[in-house]
């Protein structure tokens, strides 16, 4: 049986998420290595337009599921959907790009489907039958070399960690439903947080921390609108409740490696940087040159955040416009 | 309402990180072990649960001897019993082969709710609450940051790349727990105590399966650990004020660095 290489994505209204794209321009790498082709899975809305954004990232065969709605959560349907999908077809190479939903949707397929997987890849290495993948552990403070051993194996993709580059592919395009089946999770809404750019998948990502003072983040979100960035925020100002959880960088929040890390007011605790570590440019901001995010920065201010915020907003305005 | 809540010791997230000799294996003989800080979200969670609504709360746990200690702390915050599955090397199974060994734990106790930490900070797995629900064909609910039980549904808001989506699922389920759950309880004096005289009962692999030896790596196996590669000091940027640093910096980043 032939053995495939496929990605699954899911798209949303806003398109198909980065994460999703990466796992797919892998898949084109990893299929011209071991001359397989390079099969895509799309879930969601408007998948249509899937065939358009897909376009010319070198995928064989574009399969578009449009009853599965990625958006009403239903990972486990998805799941079920791609294990019947992977015994039908012949697969034995997965990848996802790792998104809640994508993560999720993983792992009930490795579950399924007997095989294996590795979450959160920064790296993939295929040799003949074998696939190693690097992924960061202890919040990024360490990485850890897996290997994969059973088929299909499963390698869900850490945002911003693969090149996404225009491939050929013989793209032809499928529509098709899945049988009724139900999740087992009934979908109530969606709250989407509308305008922000999401933090994983930011390529800027400005963060505040104890030195911002209080809740008023203005002039870090004034920074990040600037500059097109998202917004983070360190332990203690999640902790003050100053910042949503959701925000807060580090070992017990996110992990992220944006192009450019600006960190303002952030001391630089160990598990502060073990969730910021991989990004390409780190900028500290602090008044305290004895901070330990200096020692860890390409590129230090020491200032007051007040007063170096608004002129740093001023002047990539100026470089935007 | 009976509740099963997964609990992991991991080292401190404020510890440093040493390796091996043989670049193989992190070591943590001297690192300072905790339970793991998500999984504290889902004791705390069960605990006012039960207290709410009656019934028993059951910690399961799977490693070494030591790991006990996770669950004890989870006792005292105020579970009622323990289980551990005692291996002596937790490291030596992979995270599927955990979830398929804590679901076959979990099957032989009546249950309503399984409440697990949404990560564990040392593997960084994400996977182990999620692969258990599926293991049992229950239904899962990820990343929950608020929870209403009432006419015996569970409605959950979650995080979710970009915002939160709100599910709803019968009993029985499993969550996975997100920080902003709640605030967690530190142990008290007394519930330490009362911890002490808790039933909490050892178990070994063939006491919970009866195909231990399909278990040790079957699906995964590891290769190197080494150090994130460390960032280096940069350069401090100097200038008379601070507007002549900012144009310095933004020069940087835009000319050099290529970056905005």
């Amino acid at each position: 049986m032939s053995q495939h290489i496929l990605a699954i994505t899911e798209r949303t209204d806003g398109g198909l998420r980065k994460a999703g794209l990466e796992a797919v321009s892998e898949g084109r790498r990893i299929a011209r290595k071991l001359e397989r082709d390079l099969h895509v899975l799309v879930f969601g809305s408007d998948t249509d337009a899937a065939e358009t954004e897909l376009k010319g990232l070198g995928a064989d065969k574009i399969w578009c599921v449009s009853n599965i709605r990625q958006d009403m959560f239903q990972a486990d349907v998805a799941a079920t959907f791609a294990a019947g999908f992977i015994q039908r077809e012949g697969v034995s190479i997965v990848l996802f790009g790792a998104s809640m939903w994508g993560r999720e949707c993983a792992v009930r397929l490795a579950v399924q489907s007997g095989g294996s997987i590795a979450m959160d890849c920064v790296s993939i290495q295929i040799e003949r039958d074998s696939l190693t993948a690097v992924r960061p552990v202890y919040g990024g403070k360490a990485l850890a070399e897996v290997e994969l051993l059973k088929e299909p194996k499963i390698a869900v993709i850490r945002p911003n960690s693969m090149k996404i580059e225009a491939a050929e592919g013989k793209g032809e395009v499928e529509y098709i439903a899945c049988d009724a089946v139900e999740s087992r999770v009934e979908f109530v809404e969606a709250r989407p947080k509308t305008g922000d750019i999401d933090l994983t998948e930011a390529e800027i990502v400005v963060s505040g921390g104890r030195g911002v003072g209080g809740a008023d983040f203005t002039l870090i979100e004034s920074l990040a609108r600037a500059s097109g960035a998202a917004v983070g925020a360190s332990r203690s100002a999640v902790d003050e409740g100053w910042r949503p959880h959701s925000d807060q960088v580090g070992q017990t929040g996110k992990v992220v490696s944006p192009k450019l890390y600006i960190a303002c007011g952030i001391s630089g605790a160990v598990q502060h940087l073990a969730g910021m570590s991989s990004s390409g440019i780190v900028v500290a901001v602090n008044k305290d040159p004895e901070a330990p995010i200096f020692s860890r920065a390409d590129y230090g201010v020491v200032g007051d955040l007040f007063e170096v915020l608004p002129l740093l907003t001023e002047e990539i305005r100026k470089i935007k416009d | 309402m009976n509740i099963i809540v997964l609990v992991k010791q991991t080292p401190a997230t404020e510890s440093v990180i040493q390796i091996s000799d043989d670049g193989r294996s992190v070591l943590t003989d001297t690192v300072k072990w905790i339970m793991n800080p998500y999984d504290e979200y889902a004791v705390e969670e069960a605990v006012r649960i039960r207290d709410a609504m009656g019934g028993e709360i059951t910690i399961v746990s799977l490693g070494p001897a030591k790991f006990a200690e996770a669950i004890r702390t989870g006792l005292a915050m105020g579970a009622d019993k323990g289980v551990l599955i005692q291996v002596d090397a937790v490291q030596n199974y992979d995270e599927l082969e955990i979830a398929e060994i804590l679901a076959s734990e979990i099957r032989r106790t009546p249950y309503d709710l399984i409440l697990a930490g949404q990560k564990a900070v040392d593997d960084d797995g994400c996977l182990v609450g999620t692969a258990v629900a599926e293991y049992l064909s229950i239904p899962g609910v990820p990343l929950v940051v608020e929870q209403t039980i009432a006419d015996n549904s569970i409605q959950c808001v979650c995080d979710r790349d970009g915002g939160e989506i709100v599910l709803k699922s019968n009993f029985p389920v499993l969550l996975t727990v997100q920080k902003g759950l709640n605030e967690p309880r530190f142990a008290s004096m007394p519930g330490i105590m009362k911890a002490k005289k808790k039933p909490l009962q050892i178990k070994s692999l063939s006491d919970v399966t009866d195909t231990p030896e399909k278990y040790g790596r079957s699906k995964m196996q590891l290769g190197y650990v080494r150090h994130a590669p460390e960032r280096k000091a940069g350069r401090i940027i100097e200038g008379e004020t601070t507007a002549v640093k900012v144009s310095e910096l933004v020069r940087l980043l835009h000319e050099k660095e290529n970056v905005i």
